[in-house]
């Protein structure tokens, strides 16, 4: 796949003297959706700010569809649609005059039959001429989905597309993301919702304090960086660990029904077998054998940790 | 300078004035009862006690002057509010991404408030007709004049509606400066009519430059030469697209 975004050694540094980003280099795939993680402050923000032209870059360039966005931004932000973090919407104007305008201003001619698709699509068309000011948050949030939209964007934005969302919202903010990208468009969205980010995205970018620390395809980086827990059902409970076992450092559940080893999938010898033939060795009988791999969440937590470590 | 997105201007400008459109009663309200005030304590109970100034009735001679009284105010007002909202409400957020140049902008919104503030002047002096015979002597010129002036303090407000960071600083100029420099002139009085130092001093007040201009449309003559409020005007007009332009070119209080 051809890259749509190509970012090389992005940095932003604020008067303050605060460093958002240290150096980003990220190029995004056509048609993928990318999810950007990371911890609030983390420079996810500015980053895309900086991409959609409403921040200066300190240095480095980005190109959208091969436009640099500074020296061709018109080229570059046509192919752009941003749905920002914060609810800013013309409070007292209609929803569909909006959205009309949000169109013209990416320098489209007016088209009713495309905006009325839109505002179908995100249920928004019975409510088009309420004002702005009548609708829910959820409601809101739509609009400025639809007013991205509106200029039939190649790459769309979504920046924590379901923070302060309820439950209900998210599922449906999820759905809406998976139908946008099956029409082709690039969706970057970024999140401090681990969950998100595996629910959706094809790779995700692990950004904290201005760097990106990684950039993997998920299912590799769970791969990668997963840990899995092997959890063993007891067919009689134990008291206690046998000192036997002391090598695989495993952990006894509290009514002593089930012990719990951690292994990495990665490694050589998992210590899965060996475990195994000791338990028989010892007589210690089992009724159930249960894998479960680590989530993004674990490893994300992982990553930001070491870097304090370090 | 650079213009192509014409979908974008034609956009805002129709957008600006939807917005105006949605306050039109209190929008053109506001100036004809403000000028019908002005005319019954003015021209009515103070002017039927005076003699003419300068050879014009008293009730005509002001009518240019409440006319650019009412289209400063408004002209700052308007075009200060349409750009500062957006900054305010987050959806500069739009404006800043959208595929659209600092003249296209500038045109737009500018363009804009300078059509509600033509349309109030329009109203102004329709209005006064009702009270006093006015006969203009420049027509043309009166119109051309109105234009620049409308532009030129678009502009002013534009520049004033990015600068300001709360509603108090978007009030304060046009309150605290606009209004007094108006007021002193010339809006209700000749320059000629004051003594020294007074006099003197007045001249270096901008608007009486513009007050008189306007003046000359009407009648023919005005407190000073004609070519010098035109100069005023201009350099006006120059002095606010250079402000606007290193704003736009260093993101002043636009971009972070």
């Amino acid at each position: 796949m051809a890259s749509i975004i190509e970012i090389k050694g992005l940095t932003k540094r604020y008067a303050s003297g605060f460093e958002a980003l240290k150096g980003v280099d990220l190029s995004i795939e056509e048609g993928e959706i990318f999810a950007l993680l990371g911890p609030n402050g983390a420079g996810k923000t500015t980053m895309i700010s900086i991409i959609c032209g409403i921040a200066r870059a300190s240095g480095g360039s980005v190109t959208v569809a091969g436009h640099d966005i500074v020296r061709d931004y018109r080229g570059a932000r046509t192919a752009i649609g941003l749905v920002p973090q914060e609810l800013h919407t013309d409070q007292f104007e209609q929803v569909i005059d909006t959205v009309r305008l949000s169109r013209g201003l990416f320098g489209l001619p007016r088209n009713d039959a495309y905006v009325e698709k839109i505002l179908r699509d995100l249920s928004l068309w019975d409510k088009r001429n309420n004002r702005i000011i009548e609708l829910s948050g959820g409601m809101k949030r739509r609009v400025m989905i639809a007013k991205a939209l509106s200029h039939e964007p190649r790459v769309l934005f979504l920046d924590e597309p379901t923070a302060g969302v309820d439950v209900e919202l998210r599922r449906d903010m999820w759905k809406l993301i998976g139908e946008l990208r099956q029409t082709g468009v690039t969706i970057i969205l970024t999140t401090h919702y681990i969950e998100e980010a595996e629910e959706m995205a094809d790779r995700v970018g692990v950004i904290n304090r201005g760097e990106l620390m990684l950039v993997e395809e998920k299912t590799a980086l769970m791969k990668k960086l997963g840990k899995k827990t092997l959890s063993v059902v007891l067919a009689d409970p134990m008291e206690s660990v046998p000192a036997e076992l002391a090598e695989w450092n495993v952990t006894l559940n509290a009514d002593g029904h089930e012990i719990e080893y951690i292994f990495d999938t990665q490694a050589e010898r998992t210590g899965v077998s060996s475990l195994l033939r000791k338990l028989g060795d010892l007589g210690i009988g089992y009724k159930d054998l249960n894998t479960k791999q680590s989530s993004l969440e674990d490893i994300f937590v992982s990553l930001v940790h070491q870097e304090k470590a370090a | 300078m650079s213009l192509q997105n014409f979908h974008a201007i034609a956009s805002i400008y129709k957008f600006e004035l939807h917005r105006f459109r949605r306050t039109w009663l209190t929008g053109l309200l506001v100036p004809v009862i403000t000028t019908t005030l002005y005319f019954v304590v003015f021209g009515g109970a103070i002017g039927s006690r005076m003699t003419e100034v300068d050879g014009i009735a008293y009730g005509a001679f002001i009518v240019p002057g409440l006319i650019m009284m009412s289209m400063l105010t408004e002209s700052i007002f308007n075009a200060s509010f349409g750009i500062y909202m957006p900054k305010y409400s987050g959806t500069i957020y739009e404006l800043l991404s959208a595929p659209i140049s600092a003249t296209e902008t500038v045109i737009a919104y500018v363009g804009a408030a300078a059509t509600k503030s033509l349309i109030v002047g329009t109203i102004i002096f329709l209005t006064a007709h009702l009270f006093v015979d006015i006969h203009v002597a420049h027509p043309f010129a009166m119109a051309g004049f109105m234009l620049l002036i409308a532009i030129s303090f678009c502009l002013f407000g534009f520049i004033l509606g990015i600068w300001a960071q709360g509603f108090e600083q978007l009030q304060v100029i046009p309150l605290l400066v606009v209004t007094p420099l108006t007021f002193l002139g010339g809006a209700f009085y000749s320059v000629h009519m004051l003594a020294d130092p007074w006099r003197t001093m007045t001249l270096f007040n901008p608007i009486v430059y513009l007050i008189s201009g306007f003046r000359w449309t009407f009648f023919g003559r005005g407190d000073v030469a004609i070519e010098y409020s035109l100069l005023f005007v201009a350099a006006m007009l120059i002095l606010c697209i250079a402000i606007i332009g290193w704003m736009f070119r260093t993101g002043y209080r636009l971009k972070k």
